[in-house]
């Protein structure tokens, strides 16, 4: 027995050992800095309690980063889920043609990054950018989209929306193809209309997908730094600054990693709660099977 | 009450022909079984009857009514699937009304007839329940409960006892016979067990290939079989087919030197049908055989034999005095015997 139990632990030794550097140590070692100062010139900074936080508080970047990733998720997240949920109820159903269908709406997300990002900057582009050419042709004035900050975060959510409906619809698509179509049969035959049978029996069937979606796209839209790189890097005057690229800014670019440390902790503290609120609240409402 | 005919229906699926103009009529009230080998076009049936699958030709009629081109809901019917098709996060009650608020039945009516049906079934203590929560023999009995609660006239059931174990299987055989005694249902049952066929059946409604072999009451497709299909499809075990031989003007089993008893005119391919449990083992027979092997079963033994290389099963009351190997002489009444013609199946009248 005694030995069966050392065995053990030697099995999850190699894995316990990659999640301990990479995750455990890390976040650890985030919450320690988060309390001292940044180092200078290769000497460990003091020991400078709270303060790190109080800067925060005054922090007015900080603040309309944080206000822009509450924007940017409720204008993201629900839109993209809904859209994903009619993509795939489309995609779905037998029609000729839903084979390209399918891989159209999922080009978006195997696409890199940085190319989608391209992509839409071309868009967006001033004067010969595609959507200025269309806006202008049809009498408009033209209009720097991702300049101006009033429209330069709404252009960012565009794309984002873009980007994820089509990943969530792949685990609607597998969720919907779980569901037997004799449900579906049994519903018809009683009389009861497409709608009724959506709204009755195939959405409570796919909450528990709804559920693990709407974690992943809160948790995906308090993450997002990429787009915001290539595109606006948080302009114009912070209007596109979102939480972790106000982070990598101030340790990357002001190298003021204790900071960087102090804000890195609240997106998690973020992060955890959004999750944790989710299971717990929509898992009374879930059916899991 | 409703009858249901179908005049020479058919359904392909491109080049698979599932179903081959088939006819048949249900009376109203009456309780019509669907028997064949896997594939061949039962649950194609059923669900050209429920209006699941539209027909490639032919015409449907329940009551009197022409329901080819009409949706499922329309043809007043219900169903049981094989696989019950019970709505996973729905309550037992809720899967059972589910028609009725789609119909939008008044709440007290709805209430009326849940605990009337739930009642019936035996499942009052289970409605709260979700199906996860219940036996195969429970599930099978919701989903009954959710045909019957529409008081629709006719019911179709697809294998519904499939996935239960023996003595649930044999319980729920006579409870849905009995229900469908006393409510006076028409009821399309899709089988592939004779032994279901032939104890729940008013007819049986025979299918090989998509086509019809025979449609008959369980006596007489177990009296006179109409093709050597049939006899070799009904009784358990089937009933045994042995070759004969023309040597001269008399027939002999083929590989033997004994005489067949049986003089008629006969095609040039020949056998003689005869069941297991008519076959007497008897000093003066005119079949010698050879024993294989004895299975004893309680209230009889199943004695595997054979004649001049020809397999054939007998059916003996309790303990067969037999051990493989015994040489034997077998005999049987010539009217419990049937001729067929070997290359075509068809029965050669006697
Ligand atoms: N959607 C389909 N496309 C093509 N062929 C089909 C389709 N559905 C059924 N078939 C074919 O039609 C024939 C009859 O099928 P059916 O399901 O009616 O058989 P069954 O008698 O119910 O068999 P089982 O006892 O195995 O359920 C089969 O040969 C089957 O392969
Ligand atoms: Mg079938």
């Amino acid at each position: 027995m005694r030995s069966q139990g050392v065995i053990g632990w030697l099995l999850v030794l190699p894995a316990a050992a990659l999640l301990a550097l990479f995750t455990h140590y890390p976040v650890v070692a985030t919450i320690v800095d988060s309390f001292y100062a940044t180092s200078r010139a290769g000497r460990p900074g003091p020991f400078v309690g709270l303060e790190n936080y109080q800067v925060m508080v005054a922090d007015e970047v900080f603040w309309k980063s944080l206000w822009n990733n509450v924007w940017y998720s409720l204008g993201t997240i629900p839109l993209s889920i809904t859209l994903a949920l009619v993509m795939a109820l489309w995609v779905n159903s037998a029609m000729r043609g839903r084979t390209w269908l399918r891989v159209a709406f999922f080009t978006p997300t195997i696409l890199p990054m940085i190319a989608v990002a391209n992509i839409w900057l071309f868009f967006y582009t001033p004067q010969y950018g595609l959507l200025e050419k269309l806006t202008t042709s049809l009498g408009f004035a033209t209009h720097n989209w991702l300049g101006t900050e009033s429209t330069a975060l709404a252009c960012v959510m565009v794309v984002a929306i873009w980007k994820d409906a089509g990943f969530f619809m792949i685990f609607y698509l597998a969720a919907l193809q779980s569901i037997p179509p004799s449900l579906a049969e049994a519903a018809a035959l009683e009389g009861a209309p497409r709608g009724y049978y959506l709204r009755r029996i195939v959405l409570p069937l796919l909450m528990p997908t709804t559920l693990f979606v709407l974690v992943n796209a809160v948790i995906n839209s308090f993450r997002l730094v990429d787009h915001i790189v290539v595109m606006t890097r948080g302009g114009p005057n912070n209007a596109t600054s979102l939480l972790l690229f106000h982070i990598y800014q101030v340790g990357f670019s002001f190298w003021d990693t204790g900071y960087a440390a102090a804000l890195t902790l609240v997106l998690l503290a973020i992060l955890a709660a959004a999750a944790i609120g989710q299971f717990v609240f929509l898992d009374r409402k879930v059916h899991y099977q | 009450m409703s009858s249901i005919q179908l005049e020479s229906v058919s359904k392909h699926w491109g080049a698979v022909r599932a179903l081959d103009a088939i006819s048949f009529q249900a009376e109203p009230g009456s309780f019509v079984v669907l028997l064949g080998p896997s594939g061949c076009g039962k649950s194609t049936t059923l669900r050209l009857i429920a209006g699941l699958d539209t027909a490639t030709a032919g015409r449907i009629r329940i009551g009197g009514r022409d329901v080819t081109e009409l949706p499922p809901a329309q043809r007043g019917l219900a169903m049981v699937f094989q696989s019950y098709a019970l709505f996973p996060h729905l309550s037992v009650a809720e899967n059972i009304v589910f028609g009725l608020k789609v119909r939008k039945v008044a709440p007290g009516e709805r209430d009326a007839r849940l605990a009337r049906v739930a009642d019936l079934l035996g499942l009052a203590p289970l409605l709260a329940r979700k199906p996860s929560q219940l036996s195969g023999g429970q599930q099978q009995r919701v989903a009954l409960g959710r045909a019957i609660i529409a008081e629709q006239p006719v019911c179709l059931m697809d294998e519904p006892l499939s996935n239960l174990d023996a003595q649930l299987r044999g319980e729920m055989r006579r409870e849905i016979r009995a229900l469908q005694r006393r409510l006076g249902i028409t009821m399309v049952y899709v089988t592939h067990d004779q032994t279901e066929a032939m104890t729940m059946a008013d007819r049986v409604v025979l299918l090989r290939d998509g086509r019809i072999e025979q449609v008959g009451s369980p006596d007489e497709l177990y009296q006179s079989p109409r093709t050597a299909f049939a006899a070799g499809f009904i009784g358990a075990p089937p009933m045994n087919l042995l070759r004969l031989e023309r040597r001269g003007e008399a027939w002999h089993f083929a590989g033997t030197e004994a005489r067949a008893p049986w003089a008629g005119a006969g095609a040039d391919e020949t056998s003689l049908g005869v069941r297991p449990e008519d076959i007497d083992v008897a000093p003066d027979g005119a079949l010698p055989a050879r024993v294989d092997t004895v299975e004893y079963h309680g209230a009889d033994s199943i004695v595997a034999a054979q004649a001049g290389g020809q397999p054939f099963l007998i059916r003996l009351p309790r303990h067969a005095p037999l051990a493989p190997g015994d040489s034997i002489r077998v005999t049987w009444r010539p009217d419990h015997q049937h001729l067929f013609n070997a290359r075509t199946g068809e029965r050669i009248p006697a």
